[in-house]
């Protein structure tokens, strides 16, 4: 008996990094239902003189907003999207977002690629499978998908693709090769 | 005076503060609950101890249900949903389930699946 026959249903959860207004909330709701997920973390140091914080010193948490969007596949079998926080100062809930997850889209936007530096590393010391989704902003340079490997210095089987986050086709590919390259990494390590 | 903000209802806030439904915790007991971990009810539920955040978790959870979609559910922030669930699972109502956990990826074929899934839609 196969235990997926059991009727525990299956939630998998894909992160959806990249900087500050690269697009994230934009792929989110492309593809899935966008629900207002509230979360809050420990207010850290950076947060002190940014977070008004007069008369509530004994204030350590602060609510965030979290992108958050769900995809049925069918019934029992949901796909969870969470953009990650793209402030600096919330990086420690990546460790307990990226537990376990299936994978992850990291966007880039080729006017300001440096902004993906951390995401990239970050995936790659986790070992989280990732694609590099090059969202094609309006005026942007159209840089060939080679040279934004070459950039970001990727390895060879991490995929990189074009795609506009604002229509559906697009965003599904996307998805698409992540789940596909999180397939090959799940055999190949088998 | 007429150009200051007003707000009403749900738009003024919520009337008892997030914390100051679990008391100031900001972390459960035990463990921490995983954002896709499966939550369910299990057992009878003592309606007379349970606050009434605890009886709509419960009540949300008699099909099995997300930790992110109870917190989308019951309007309520992530941590806060944690802590009420740590006690829920103190008094052994629920059940918890960490699909995440144990550090197996999934499998090939529910992977299959998903992409297949995503393809229709």
């Amino acid at each position: 008996m196969d235990s997926v026959l059991s009727e525990d249903p299956v939630a998998l959860k894909i992160l959806i990094a990249g900087g500050f207004g690269v697009g994230k909330t934009t792929l989110v709701g492309s593809i899935s239902e966008i629900k207002p997920l509230r979360t809050e973390e420990v207010l850290s140091d950076r947060g002190v003189g940014v977070d008004d914080l007069d008369g509530v010193e004994a204030k350590t948490t602060t609510t965030v907003a979290m992108d958050f969007g769900r995809i049925t596949i069918r019934e029992g079998l949901v796909v969870y999207l969470f953009g990650t926080p793209g402030q600096e100062r919330f990086w420690f809930m990546w460790d307990e977002l990226s537990y376990g997850a299936l994978g992850a889209v990291v966007i880039a936007d080729t006017r300001r690629l440096t902004d993906c530096f951390p995401s990239v590393d970050y995936f790659e010391q986790r070992g989280t499978p990732f694609v590099v989704a090059v969202n094609c902003f309006e005026g942007a340079d159209r840089h060939s998908v080679d040279d934004v490997r070459i950039a970001l210095d990727l390895d060879d089987d991490v995929p990189v693709m074009l795609c506009d986050v604002r229509r559906r086709t697009s965003a599904k590919e996307v998805m698409i090769t992540l789940v596909e390259h999180s397939l090959r990494t799940l055999t190949s390590a088998n | 005076m007429s150009d200051s903000p007003q707000w009403f209802d749900e738009e003024a806030g919520p009337v008892v503060r997030p914390y100051a439904l679990i008391r100031g915790r900001t972390r459960p007991s035990g463990d921490v609950f995983d954002l896709v971990a499966i939550v369910r009810a299990v057992g009878e539920t003592p309606t007379g101890e349970l606050g009434p955040e605890q009886q709509l978790i419960l009540r949300a959870a008699r099909a099995p249900i997300s930790v992110a979609d109870l917190a989308v559910e019951l309007d309520l922030p992530v941590g806060v949903v944690r802590v009420l669930l740590g006690d829920l699972r103190d008094h052994g109502l629920i059940s918890v389930s960490s699909p995440s956990a144990g550090g197996s990826r999934t499998n090939e074929r529910i992977l299959k699946e998903v992409i297949n899934g995503l393809r229709a839609l």
